[in-house]
């Protein structure tokens, strides 16, 4: 038995990373995970620029998960490069960058920069809830999804992971539309649209007004999902959204994909990420599965 | 790998005052723990995922220990929850965060250590801690329960506010200490955010160094999120914008550092 999984062609030593945002570049988490243990660490979203992101607050506890508008604060793509890759580089785990842009040109020229840079893997955010302009522009519409990835391409020489929003009507149609443009994997959920309101002193909780619900509360929203997007594409998906243990993981894998993210759970236990390596090799061996790929979106 | 989730033993709990609560609890994080840090403390209760911060009131004698005093935010809330625990269960906490009062500061000089309402606990360890020639304690309620004003007077001068004049100078902690007349060389505080504002523009106007602890909603405690950061004057170093992380760069700041 062994829980490597092969996406796009790069291989990961099992199917567990976590999701963009919740990890930073993994330097905060290393003194509570080996990040050696991970199959893959996937950073936080990087612009061509530094970006300052919303004011506060930016996050509230909801029932079950929590809702951020964070409006992916980041150091830009040079100091990325010089502090962020060098660090993961001492690990021996895949690295998935994650990629922000409020334009065509900002996404390309991240994607340019990555070019010749020891990541794996890019994973392009055109899912962010919380940024105006960008992001999700170019993830509820699939001529624009479709565009956007043909124009990343040109410019990546890592595989290229589209992340796709939950807030549309068809997931099956934006991963439809993402594969057509030529992307090598999909990744979801990002979070989803909602709002919360203090109703003692009448205002938003959040600055921006909105912001994404993510946490164990939307794991059975991501989970059709995934099933939805799988059954769509050829090319493999990466599920996340309210990963809380093992089992909401194997749950992601027997639904369509071939890997896994952790999120927000990473708040509420920093260590989850191991654990649930070890609870998926235990569900492995208890139910005779040689693979993750015998595994994967066989709940039909 | 040097840090852990781990299970923190409740020692005892006590009510305080009208929704002030004190808790001390054993741990080994309580071995490195120093005045100003915050610890993560968790619920039991599955639908909050997210950990409480709260400041360290006090560090054991034997450093195997916490005492952490703090407010119920409301029905339902965790905060609530923590406060109907008892001596002998366990609470998953992270502990110690953030980084503390600059001590050396104060060695030699005239020192206000001040705090209000919930921001007073974290200024008793400090009170206990801080070496300086002149130790003037101020401290603001909102009434007549003032919460640990008796551990106070055994560190030092105090002098207390309240809001509604029952106790003290009636006002701010502004009010007690153009009142009393005092003076000082440098600031301690932590307390709520116009306290801070009017706290800063003080020191600004004596020109004295100011060290505030800020709170704000945060998510994870270690830096990861960027949910609780503050506003920098200059660019910071970590986040290559104008944004300071409270949880891992604070939450003490010095005051003229922060834009507040």
């Amino acid at each position: 038995m062994n829980m490597r999984v092969e996406i796009a062609g790069v291989e990961w030593k099992n199917p567990v990373t976590v999701a963009s945002g919740t990890f930073g570049s993994g330097a905060e988490f290393e003194e509570f995970v080996d990040l050696n243990r991970l199959g893959a660490v996937t950073t936080k979203g990087v612009a061509n620029i530094p970006w300052e992101g919303n004011p506060t607050p930016r996050v509230a506890e909801t029932y079950g998960g929590m809702m951020n508008a964070v409006g992916l604060q980041n150091p830009g793509i040079e100091l990325f490069c010089e502090r962020d890759i060098p660090f993961l580089k001492q690990y021996d785990t895949r690295i998935v960058v994650n990629v922000c842009g409020k334009s065509e040109e900002d996404y390309c020229e991240v994607a340019e920069r990555l070019a010749d840079e020891p990541v794996d893997m890019l994973e392009i955010n055109i899912s962010c809830p919380n940024v105006k302009e960008g992001g999700i522009a170019f993830g509820q519409n699939p001529k624009a999804a479709e565009e956007i990835t043909k124009a990343v391409k040109r410019y990546a020489k890592q595989p290229v992971i589209m992340k796709l929003s939950p807030n549309v009507t068809s997931i099956a149609e934006m991963a439809k539309a993402v594969e057509a443009g030529g992307a090598d994997a999909v990744s979801l959920i990002n979070t989803i649209t909602g709002m919360k309101i203090d109703v003692h002193r009448r205002r938003f909780i959040l600055a921006n007004k909105t912001g994404g619900v993510s946490g164990p509360a939307i794991h059975p929203i991501a989970v059709r999902m995934v099933y939805e997007a799988a059954h769509a594409v050829k090319i493999p998906v990466i599920g996340m959204g309210g990963i809380a243990g093992a089992e909401d993981a194997v749950e992601m894998i027997l639904a369509g994909a071939s890997a896994v993210s952790v999120g927000t759970m990473n708040f509420h236990n920093p260590m989850i990420t191991m654990e649930i390596v070890d609870g998926i090799e235990s569900y492995m061996k208890r139910y005779g599965f040689e693979s993750i790929a015998d595994m994967v979106g066989i709940v039909e | 790998m040097s840090r852990e989730k781990e299970k923190a033993v409740i020692v005892s709990q006590e009510r305080l005052a009208e929704g002030i609560f004190s808790m001390w609890l054993k741990l080994r994080g309580a071995e490195k723990a120093v005045p100003g840090q915050f610890i993560s403390m968790y619920t039991r209760d599955e639908s909050k995922l997210l950990p409480r911060p709260i400041s360290i009131c006090e560090i054991g004698k034997d450093r195997e220990s916490l005492r952490v005093v703090y407010r119920v935010t409301g029905t339902g809330t965790g905060t609530e929850q923590f406060s109907q625990m008892k001596a002998g269960e366990e609470i998953s906490v992270i502990a110690p965060l953030g980084n503390g009062f600059p001590l050396e500061e104060a060695v030699g000089k005239r020192v206000f250590l001040v705090g209000g309402g919930i921001g007073v606990p974290p200024i008793l360890e400090l009170s206990k801690k801080i070496v300086c020639k002149e130790k003037q304690i101020i401290v603001g309620y909102r009434d007549s329960e003032t919460f640990l004003k008796k551990e106070f007077e055994k560190n030092g001068k105090v002098y207390i506010s309240t809001e509604d004049g029952s106790l003290g100078t009636k006002g701010n902690v502004l009010d007690a200490i153009r009142e009393n007349g005092l003076h000082a060389d440098v600031i301690y505080a932590c307390g709520p955010m116009p306290m801070l504002k009017a706290l800063k523009q003080y020191a600004q106007e004596k020109r004295l160094p100011c060290y505030i602890s800020l709170e704000e909603r945060m998510a994870c405690g270690i830096g990861a999120c960027l949910g609780c950061v503050c506003r920098s004057v200059s660019k910071d170093s970590h986040s290559n914008v104008n944004n300071k992380r409270i949880c891992k760069d604070g939450p003490v700041f010095l005051a003229s550092e922060v834009d507040i």
